[in-house]
C-alpha cells in the first residue's frame, strides 16, 4: 500500500482545518471504535457553500479526503455539491489504495450530512 | 536526515558480518548439500556449522533443528503437523487470544475440519495464566501453542511453567519464539517444549529462512512433500546461503549475551520516560517488567495509529502501529483487543520497537518529534476538541 503524493501533500498540509464559528451546516460521520471521525462544517449563502472546514479524527486517507472534500466544495452550489461523490474525491487525490476507499465514502457521508443539517436548520425539505 | 529505525520487531537490517556471509555462499558456494561431490559437500559443511549453532542456543541435538523458510512456515509446520500426525488420539488443540496469525490461521483452518479450539484470553498486561492452560485441557488435546514474546506489545509468557504441566501430562507444546530467539533464553528443557518457532530475519540475519526445533520422539507429519531434506518434514532444497547467514547472525546474537539487552532496556526506558513527561494522555501496553527489551507499545489518545506513523516518516523515523488502517483487515489489533483495550483506543496505538543499530541520540530525536506530531493531530482530532470541551465544562 502506497499513497500518491497528492495524498501525502493534503495530510502533511491539510487545506481548511479546524473549527468553523457558526457554521450553518455540520455534518458528523464515523465513529471512534472504527478509528474514523470526520466533522465537516458549511457556510452558505445564496444557496452556495461559501466555506468549508473540518476536523477529523483517522488514518492519512481520512485527514486527506476531509481535506480535499472541503476544498472540491468551496464556490459551489449546493445541488451540484451533492453530486461529488466518493470517487470524485479519490480521484481528485490521484487515488486512494482499494482498502482505503471507505475513507473517501467518509468524506461524500459528511458533505451529505451537512448540506442536510444546513437544510432542515433553514426548514428546506 | 539520518533514518531513525525503530521497528526492529517487524525485521531487522542484515549485519555486516551476515552479509559478508551471505555474500561468499553466493559467490563461491553453490553445492547442493544433499549430493557427494566436494561442492555439495562444502555447501553441506557450512549448513551444518549452522545447525551446531542453532543446536548449542537451544541445548539441542543439531538433528532436532529443522531448516524453514521462516516463522510462518514454522509455526504452520508445528500446528498443522502435529494436528494431522495425532488425528486419532484426539481433536482439541489449546492456543491463546495474542498469538501471531501464523499460529492462529492454521488452527482456524483446523477447526473448518472439525478441530476443536481454545483460544485462551490473557490479562490486561497480555499475559496467559498457566493455569487457565491446565484447566482447558480435555482428554482429547494432542498440542499447546504459546508464544514466548508477544510481537505487538513484548510480554514474555511464563512458558517454562506451562512445559512442566504440559510434560506431565504428556501433551506436545509448541512456542512460537520468533520474537525471542537470539534475545531471550530459549533452551528447550528449559522451557519444556517439544516445538519452537524462530526466524532469520528478527536478529539481523536475511529474510525467508527460519528454524523448527522438534524434539525427538514428537509425533508429527510434514505438509509439504518432496525430498528426504530435513528429515522430510520439510522437503525442498534448503536455502542455503539463507540457513549459513541465520546460523552467523545467531552465533553473534549468541556472542553478545546480555549486555546488549540492558542497553536496548535503558533506550526504551529513556524514551518512554520522555513521552511520559511531554505527552499527555499516554498509556503503556504490555507487562510492565515481563518483556522485551526493545519494546514499546503506547497507546496515543484522541489520535489514529497510521497518521502518527506517516507523520513520523516526515521526520524519518520508522515506527509500527497495531492499528487496523495498516492492514487490510481494517480491524482493531487482535493482541490488544484481548488484553481489553476498547478499539477507540486502540486505534491509537505505536510500536516503537529498537535494535542494536539504535543510539541515545535518536531517543532524542524522536522526543523531539513525536510530542509536535501529536499535538498536531490532536489540533484537528474531533474526539479531542470534545474531550477539551467537557474539561472545561
Amino acid at each position: 500500500m502506497a499513497y500518491s503524493e497528492k495524498v501525502m501533500d493534503h495530510f502533511r498540509n491539510p487545506r481548511n482545518v479546524g473549527e468553523m464559528k457558526d457554521p450553518d451546516g455540520v455534518g458528523k460521520v464515523g465513529n471512534p471504535v472504527c478509528g474514523d471521525i470526520m466533522e465537516l462544517y458549511i457556510k452558505v449563502k445564496d444557496d452556495t457553500i461559501v466555506d468549508a472546514k473540518f476536523q477529523t479524527l483517522g488514518c492519512g486517507a481520512a485527514i486527506a479526503t476531509s481535506s480535499m472534500v472541503t476544498e472540491m466544495v468551496k464556490g459551489q452550489k449546493l445541488e451540484d455539491a451533492l453530486k461529488i461523490s466518493n470517487s470524485m474525491v479519490a480521484e481528485a487525490l490521484g487515488g486512494l489504495p482499494s482498502q482505503k476507499m471507505h475513507c473517501s465514502v467518509l468524506a461524500e457521508e459528511a458533505l451529505q450530512s451537512a448540506i442536510s443539517d444546513y437544510r432542515n436548520k433553514k426548514g428546506i425539505k | 536526515m539520518g533514518r531513525i529505525y525503530l521497528d526492529n520487531n517487524a525485521t531487522t537490517p542484515v549485519r555486516p558480518e551476515v552479509a559478508e556471509a551471505l555474500g561468499r555462499m553466493l559467490k563461491g558456494c553453490y553445492g547442493n548439500p544433499s549430493t557427494l561431490y566436494c561442492i555439495g559437500q562444502e555447501a553441506h559443511v557450512e549448513m551444518e556449522h549452522a545447525r551446531d549453532v542453532m543446536a548449542g542456543i537451544l541445548g539441542c541435538n543439531r538433528e532436532e533443528v529443522i531448516f524453514t523458510s521462516g516463522g510462518t512456515e514454522s509455526d504452520n509446520i508445528a500446528v498443522l503437523g502435529v494436528a494431522r500426525a495425532n488425528r486419532k488420539k484426539g481433536n482439541h488443540i489449546i492456543t491463546t487470544k495474542i498469538e501471531h496469525h501464523a499460529v492462529l490461521n492454521p488452527c482456524k483452518a483446523l477447526e473448518k475440519e472439525g478441530w476443536q479450539v481454545t483460544y485462551l484470553p490473557v490479562d490486561k498486561y497480555g499475559m496467559v495464566n498457566p493455569e487457565d492452560v491446565e484447566r482447558s485441557i480435555t482428554p482429547g488435546t494432542v498440542l499447546i501453542s504459546i508464544m514466548h514474546a508477544n510481537n505487538e506489545v513484548g510480554t514474555i509468557q511464563p512458558i517454562a511453567e506451562t512445559g512442566k504441566m504440559a510434560r506431565a501430562r504428556r501433551i506436545t507444546f509448541h512456542t512460537d519464539a520468533v520474537q525471542s530467539f537470539g534475545k531471550l533464553s530459549v533452551n528447550v528443557n528449559e522451557l519444556g517444549v517439544d516445538l519452537l518457532s524462530a526466524s532469520s530475519h528478527k536478529i539481523y540475519g536475511p529474510k525467508g529462512v527460519g528454524l523448527l526445533y522438534v524434539r525427538k520422539g514428537t509425533k508429527i507429519l510434514p505438509i509439504m512433500f518432496g525430498g528426504h531434506q530435513e528429515r522430510s518434514l520439510r522437503p525442498g532444497t534448503e536455502n542455503v546461503p539463507g540457513v549459513v547467514g541465520f546460523g552467523k547472525a545467531a552465533e553473534l546474537m549468541a556472542a553478545e549475551g546480555r549486555s546488549e539487552e540492558a542497553r536496548l532496556l535503558k533506550l526504551r526506558e529513556r524514551l518512554w520516560e520522555g513521552i511520559k513527561a511531554n505527552v499527555p494522555h499516554v498509556k503503556l501496553n504490555g507487562h510492565p517488567t515481563a518483556r522485551l527489551a526493545g519494546t514499546l507499545n503506547v497507546i496515543f489518545e484522541y489520535v489514529e495509529g497510521e497518521s502518527i506513523i506517516l507523520s513520523l516518516d516526515e521526520h524519518g523515523i520508522c515506527a509500527s502501529s497495531g492499528s487496523a488502517c495498516t492492514s487490510d483487515a481494517l480491524e482493531p489489533s487482535h493482541v490488544l483487543a484481548a488484553m481489553g483495550v476498547p478499539p477507540e483506543k486502540s486505534h491509537g496505538a505505536l510500536r516503537m520497537s529498537f535494535g542494536r543499530e539504535n543510539t541515545e541520540e535518536d531517543v532524542d530525536k524522536v522526543l523531539e518529534a513525536l510530542p509536535k506530531v501529536v499535538e498536531k493531530l490532536r489540533s484537528f482530532s474531533p474526539i479531542y476538541k470534545d474531550f477539551l470541551k467537557q474539561q472545561t465544562a
